[in-house]
């Protein structure tokens, strides 16, 4: 299952590698990663493939909300298929 | 590949222009439940329905985690209780409306609706009893929804049952008083009803439907609203292009939940339902999708026409987005549930005329509306006729939600929280309807030929 991961919150040192981390941690495979700023807010969007992550959806997604939690973060993970139906025809 | 903007504009409508999924509704038929023996029916009933949507609300809330949409509603969709009763050999319907209350509550869902009767051409013995319980039922459940189907196209108007709707409404009004009329905001009268409505307080399970069925119901005023500020000042061309893309996008997601619901729980996809559902919520407003074309305040000259192509864009930008489009589709413009609405209304430029006027051109009808708890049940009745007469002859479900409730007048406001929101009560033509009432029989099915 691919999945979209959208981080986004004020800019400090750390946010990417935190969140790579928390990746690594649950054996996910990072796919893409786009960073930019925008008005002022970092924004870092990942493409994710959940394949072989070593927990369920839910608590992946949890500990990442978590962890945004501690680091003053909006982190979200969306299951990509409802960005692709949007989106594309 | 998607790009950040696409994904950056999705998050931005789930996030601030509250997008979401307003319903999973889940129909199941009851047919097989009738039985002589009423309690046993009631068994059945509450067996069927709990085996059938044991998992609705948690598979719910399953695709809203995953999939990051909120679900605002989780529903079920019953066969017109009349339809199931009428074996049974009793007088009381009211336990049937229990065992749904008791059913919906065992499944967690917010809602179900079914407690209704077909009477758009004549009423049966078990149609008769149904709505005369209907004021009890509501009374005495919290989740049940009723409705009644007094007109059609092709069978006309039935005026009796408009009629016994104007008195049912007045006491289900007077029993639940003290909640702020909710039980009105529980009963539909429609014309036209469709079978397949994921919507509350209308949604039944046709006997056209199969054994059970997921339909959906999308939302999205905000949405639209957001994309139109970006056009100000476009000629209208442009303004139903937009429309009709946001349309899309919004019904697109629609369509994904409906197919992830429908394998999950095992249960054939029904419909999408292209509906722009408001909220009370600021920026989640049908009418300020109207004032945003150019309307200083909704109810004004224009509404209609503005409506018109809002409800008419909605549906073609939805209708290539999914498979099967059914459902009410359509713009709502229910007073209570929408703050534009609310706010025109409590001005005094929103008024019960010119809603009946707007309902020619969009989805349903009057709903949601309060008026003074003094208006007799004759007006209540003259006011459904009206309505149910726009729908008979524009071929089109309209209906009629109202709140009468006692001891309220123009310039109050019934608050009833939530999603139903606050209804200010607004004037009633005094002068009376009620010999045109007292009349009865059935005012018959327009021409279908000689369109010339």
């Amino acid at each position: 299952m691919k999945a979209i991961v959208s981080i986004i919150g004020r800019d400090r040192v750390g946010i990417c590698a935190a969140v790579c981390t928390k990746m690594a941690d649950y054996s996910i495979n990072i796919l893409d990663i786009t960073q930019t700023i925008v008005q002022g807010n970092f924004t870092m969007i990942m493409a994710v493939d959940l394949e072989r992550a070593s927990a369920s959806f839910g608590e992946i997604k949890g500990g990442l909300a978590e962890l945004g939690d501690s680091m003053g973060l909006d982190i979200r993970m969306q299951r990509q298929e409802i960005f692709d139906a949007m989106h594309t025809i | 590949m998607l790009t950040q903007k696409e994904i950056l504009s999705t998050l931005d409508m789930i996030g601030r222009q509250h997008l979401d999924i307003r319903t999973i509704t889940m129909g199941i038929s009851l047919l097989s439940c009738s039985d002589a023996d009423a309690e046993k029916a009631c068994g059945k009933i509450y067996d069927k329905i709990t085996r059938c949507a044991e998992n609705l609300v948690r598979v719910g809330e399953d695709i809203e985690r995953e999939f990051g949409i909120p679900i605002v509603n989780k529903r079920i969709a019953v066969t017109p209780v009349a339809l199931v009763a009428a074996a049974s050999e009793c007088e009381d319907y009211v336990p049937f409306a229990l065992t749904l209350d008791r059913a919906a509550q065992t499944c967690g869902v917010n809602f179900i609706g079914g407690y209704s009767a077909l009477v758009h051409k004549g009423m049966t013995e078990a149609d008769r009893k149904l709505i005369r319980s209907i004021p009890e039922a509501l009374d005495r459940t919290e989740l049940v929804c009723s409705s009644v189907n007094v007109g059609s196209t092709r069978a006309g108007i039935n005026m009796d049952a408009v009629a016994l709707m104007g008195r049912v409404i007045k006491e289900t009004a007077e029993r639940t008083q003290d909640r702020a009329g909710l039980g009105c905001a529980k009963l539909v009268v429609f014309c036209n009803a469709v079978e397949d409505n994921p919507f509350m307080a209308g949604a039944f399970h046709g006997v056209g439907e199969a054994e059970k069925v997921i339909n959906v119901g999308v939302s999205g005023p905000g949405v639209v609203h957001n994309a139109l500020k970006s056009i100000r000042g476009e000629p209208f061309d442009v303004v139903a292009e937009t429309v009709k893309k946001t349309a899309f996008r919004v019904t697109r997601m629609g369509q994904l939940v409906a197919q992830e619901a429908s394998k999950r729980l095992d249960t054939p996809f029904g419909i999408v339902d292209l509906s722009l559902a408001p909220t009370p919520a600021v920026g989640d407003s049908v009418a300020r999708i109207l004032e945003e074309m150019g309307l200083e305040t909704c109810g004004t000259h224009g509404t209609t026409a503005a409506l018109a192509l809002l409800n008419d864009a909605v549906k073609k930008g939805g209708v290539m987005a999914s498979s099967s489009v059914g459902g009410l589709s359509g713009a709502f413009i229910p007073v209570s549930e929408d703050e534009g609405m609310i706010a025109a209304a409590k001005s005094g430029v929103l008024t019960i005329d010119k809603l009946e006027a707007m309902t020619c051109v969009c989805s349903v009808g009057l709903d949601m509306i309060a008026v003074p708890g003094d208006t007799s049940a004759e007006t209540v009745a003259a006011i459904i006729a009206d309505e149910a007469a726009v729908g008979m002859v524009n071929n089109k479900t309209t209906a009629v939600r109202i709140l009468p409730v006692p001891g309220k007048k123009v310039g109050d406001s019934l608050e009833m929280g939530g999603l139903l929101g606050s209804a200010p009560v607004m004037p009633v033509h005094p002068q009376s309807s009620a010999a045109f009432i007292a009349r009865g029989g059935r005012i018959p099915a327009p021409l279908h030929s000689l369109k010339n």
